[in-house]
């Protein structure tokens, strides 16, 4: 960074400081406009309280799956070079880019109860529509590319120098993958799941599209915060402050590990 | 040179049409063109409750004289953009009196607002009523119904009639728009939900429609004001007459509504 800085005109540093200031002031905004003193009460009543918890729980539950379900297409996806792979891999990022509302009707007509799939499970007596379960599918749906693409990309950058050598060292591919390539990937799987449980975190579109909108039940933080905007902005805000510092919590979290991580590679 | 030429066209070119698409309008609008004029259309700017929506674009096709531009949501958005940006409609219209009120008490609006328009809530179900479902009653035990949240005129007017009833909603969700609550019920997402006798009309045969006891009881007055910081009072003062007048009347009567 440092070293660089000579070389950078030094016109640039309007814009960027445009861009900072574009990019930070409704934050900060955000920060100064929060009634403060009432903040911990606005904090503590069931409505708040149950969006909080049910946002915690349904993001951890997304980003689990989007462990158990992301690692292991990352992994087929980084060690593939086909044209198959390549449109999989271009396929997988959509939900990255779809509009929310897209997202959300796409679910609907996907698992809704007379969607292609939802038809199916409503034969069988299952109905995700309007439970806690279609809350966690439209954050995963929208969560799980980015762990994909972050870990994937780690991945192809390491490269499989490492793994040939294992495998010319005798090593079954299982131990190749539980010794080699996932120790390789960790930092990358720390800042993905991070950056996938923050997605999930801000879930809206697709929610409410898709889930519909009920304490407890359904009614995440954002969607608390789209409920109460219009009666009450000071809980609104108080609401909007708790999902800001989750977010850079989460991300400044993931820029840590994978900073640890370019350092260590260096050494 | 060349390059440097055609750059100096491009820039040419845009100068000429921003100053050509600016000045034309600005000239009758200064003058103060007459309403019968059949060419110049005076530009109205209208914030209407989601309910309206069918109702105010048909009436927009019968109006030759206004260019209406139309922004339909929930009523409490609409005061809280109207609360951001005073001047940004001309027109207000919501689905109750209490938004209405919101936005008067915010000194949004100028002078007293006009009812136009009443609605009942009623249930809707899928046209094949895959629920079964017969009234606000056991028929709804384990059923999925869809209300709008207590905020929203729709949610308000279920919540008392369901009450008035001595019926306990329990609803798997609470929509923010009457418009999402028909939306899940012509999916068949939902086996019922409670909206107004307008959006089950517009829904078409999508829904079939159950009138609720006691609706005629609770029903929701739609006001509409000219807002306070109007930049086209004329135009808007205009829209106003077009509602409440004879074409008005004769439309809102079509989608479902009754008259004051």
């Amino acid at each position: 960074m440092t070293a660089g800085a000579g070389h950078v005109p030094g016109w640039i540093r309007l814009p960027a400081a445009v861009a900072v200031l574009f990019l930070l002031v409704p934050l900060v905004g955000v920060a100064v406009r929060v009634p403060w003193a009432q903040a911990p009460s606005l904090l503590a009543t069931p409505e708040a309280r149950d969006a909080l918890w049910l946002s915690l729980v349904t993001c951890l539950a997304a980003t689990g799956v989007s462990l158990v379900l992301g690692l292991p297409l990352a992994v087929a996806l980084a060690r593939s070079h086909g044209r198959l792979a390549g449109a999989i891999r271009t396929l997988v990022t959509i939900p990255m880019v779809l509009p929310p509302v897209v997202a959300g009707l796409a679910l609907l007509i996907t698992f809704g109860r007379r969607g292609v799939v939802g038809a199916t499970l409503s034969a069988w007596g299952i109905e995700v529509g309007f439970t806690t379960v279609a809350v966690v599918i439209a954050q995963v749906f929208v969560s799980m590319p980015f762990l994909i693409t972050s870990v994937e990309g780690a991945l192809r950058a390491a490269g499989g120098a490492y793994e040939e050598v294992a495998a010319t060292l005798g090593a079954s591919p299982m131990y190749t993958l539980r010794r080699v390539t996932l120790p390789l990937m960790l930092p990358a799987v720390a800042s993905g799941a991070a950056l996938a449980f923050a997605r999930a975190l801000g879930e809206f579109g697709a929610t409410i599209t898709f889930a519909g909108s009920l304490q407890g039940t359904t009614r995440t933080l954002p969607l608390e915060i789209y409920q109460v905007r219009e009666l009450d902005t000071d809980s609104a805000l108080a609401l909007s402050l708790v999902l800001i510092l989750v977010a850079a919590l989460t991300v400044g979290l993931s820029g840590w590990v994978s900073r640890r991580t370019v350092r260590r590679g260096a050494a | 040179m060349r390059a440097l030429a055609r750059l100096g066209a491009a820039v040419v070119g845009v100068a000429l049409a921003l100053t050509g698409c600016a000045s034309p309008p600005a000239a009758p609008a200064g003058s103060g063109a007459p309403m019968t004029s059949p060419v110049v259309k005076q530009k109205v700017v209208v914030f209407a409750a989601a309910s309206l929506t069918a109702a105010f674009k048909e009436l927009a096709t019968q109006a030759p004289g206004l260019d209406i531009s139309y922004t339909f949501d929930g009523s409490p958005t609409l005061v809280e953009q109207l609360n951001a940006k005073p001047d940004v409609a001309d027109v207000l219209a919501t689905a109750d009196e209490p938004n209405m009120k919101k936005a008067s008490d915010a000194q949004l609006i100028k002078a007293q607002p006009t009812i136009f328009a009443t609605n009942t809530a009623v249930l809707i179900v899928p046209k094949d009523n895959p629920g079964k479902v017969t009234g606000l009653n056991d028929s709804l035990t384990g059923k999925k119904l869809v209300v709008c949240a207590p905020s929203v005129p729709c949610g308000a007017a279920a919540r008392t009639i369901a009450q008035n009833a001595g019926y306990s909603l329990q609803p798997v969700s609470e929509e923010q728009k009457v418009t999402d609550v028909v939306g899940k019920v012509t999916s068949g997402e939902a086996d019922a939900g409670i909206a107004f006798s307008t959006d089950a009309k517009s829904a078409g045969d999508k829904v079939a429609t159950i009138q609720l006891p006691g609706a005629d009881k609770v029903v929701s007055r739609y006001p509409l004001a000219v807002t306070a910081k109007s930049t086209r009072p004329e135009a808007a003062a205009a829209f106003v007459q077009l509602v409440t007048g004879e074409k008005g009347r004769a439309v809102l009567t079509r989608y479902g509504f009754t008259l004051p």
